[in-house]
């Protein structure tokens, strides 16, 4: 990796960080078109590992931009062949883009919050709180949509009963994330799909 | 009446550091019931209506809103130190775990059954998050705006994030901006009564 595309993702990343109204998942599209589609360094097998492995891993969403590191680093230093160098860069990317993603957004925070206390019931605040609304539900279902397509790009209708199963017993049940994952991974590795 | 119970405070920055690790390492998905639990409940740290007002602060601002509500708590109490020490506290063990995962699972990436299995978590996650920005469909119901043009605005975000795969810059530059600015006008008559 030269250094130019360094500094290149890593500037994109704090870019992301301030555009990340309603978080992580929000800009998971973005991430997608960004590093899949246009600078080519993930597959999308580690897209979907990052996305996935965080849904089940606790802690913020936001750790998945350090799994994508992680999979950048490693794959641009020639994978766990390459050895202990690799695993280093792997590690040296996670750090450095979760920084990046979470730095401008943490900034703003300490410094907006004292403005916004005085500030949260003005009208423009309103209309951004209200207004982006719409916007981030679009960006969370666009999510889903391109993690589904990423896992199955043959559109197996069995996939896609499992990805709508998923959903309804989300908004149905109380049913612990845990399960619905175990249950994708048990179904999709019976079926072999 | 609310003086009368003085919340605690945090001790120190280990304090910070420890409790928000804590905090990070129980929060599967829905992070808020965990945060109030903690905050609120076992640490009173703040009152309930101060955690709500906390929250929606949180939430305005771009970032993952348990990031940004742990910079603006950490920062309350300790200054910049403060908000670092819950920042890296909330991320830091969560993100070593979630390194271990990633580890152990791409360390039998090759195996046919585990990249079958990988497929099935995909889609399921891929409905969990689809599921997520599907819970807007009630704010979007009271919308200022109406429901027809906020949900217009969340489907064009969606085809332009998923389908025709803009760069996320421009899909807030524009869906972001009119809808913000849409909002904003038509708050006017409520102020006004």
């Amino acid at each position: 990796m030269t250094w130019q595309l360094w500094l290149e993702l890593h500037l994109h990343f704090c870019m992301l960080s301030l555009l990340a109204v309603g978080g992580a998942l929000a800009i998971v599209p973005e991430m997608h078109r960004y590093l899949v589609n246009d600078l080519q360094l993930m597959s999308e097998t580690a897209f979907i590992q990052s996305v996935t492995l965080s849904q089940i891993a606790p802690g913020p969403n936001i750790l998945l931009v350090a799994v994508m590191g992680w999979n950048i680093g490693l794959q641009s230093a020639g994978g766990f062949e390459a050895g202990a160098a690799a695993i280093g860069f792997g590690l040296f990317m996670a750090l450095g883009l979760l920084t990046a993603a979470v730095l401008p957004s943490s900034l703003l925070s300490y410094f907006m919050v004292k403005w916004l206390q005085v500030h949260q019931h003005a009208r423009s605040v309103r209309a951004f709180r209200a207004g982006m609304v719409p916007l981030v539900m679009g960006l969370m279902v666009s999510a889903g949509w391109v993690l589904q397509t990423a896992s199955n790009p043959s559109m197996d209708w069995r996939l896609l009963l499992i990805c709508g199963l998923s959903m309804v017993l989300v908004l149905k049940t109380r049913l612990h994330l845990l399960w619905l994952m175990l249950g994708g991974a048990v179904l999709g590795a019976l079926l072999g799909l | 009446m609310e003086s009368l119970n003085i919340p605690n405070l945090p001790r120190s920055r280990t304090d910070l550091f420890l409790s928000f690790s804590w905090l990070g390492l129980q929060g599967f998905g829905g992070v808020l019931a965990v945060v109030q639990r903690e905050l609120v409940d076992r640490k009173q740290w703040m009152s309930l209506a101060e955690f709500a007002k906390e929250w929606a602060l949180a939430q305005t601002l771009p970032g993952p809103n348990v990031v940004n509500l742990s910079v603006m708590f950490g920062g309350k109490h300790f200054g910049p130190s403060g908000a670092f020490a819950a920042l890296s506290g909330l991320l830091f063990f969560p993100g070593l775990l979630m390194l271990a995962i990633v580890f152990t699972f791409q360390a039998f990436a090759d195996v046919p059954l585990v990249a079958s299995a990988l497929h099935g978590m995909g889609v399921a996650a891929a409905g969990m998050v689809m599921a997520a920005g599907w819970r807007f469909m009630p704010t979007l119901r009271q919308h200022p705006i109406g429901f027809p043009l906020a949900l217009g605005f969340a489907a064009l975000s969606f085809v332009l994030a998923a389908l025709a795969h803009w760069p996320l810059a421009h899909v807030i530059a524009l869906v972001g901006s009119v809808s913000c600015g849409l909002t904003w006008w038509r708050l006017v008559p409520k102020d006004a009564s």
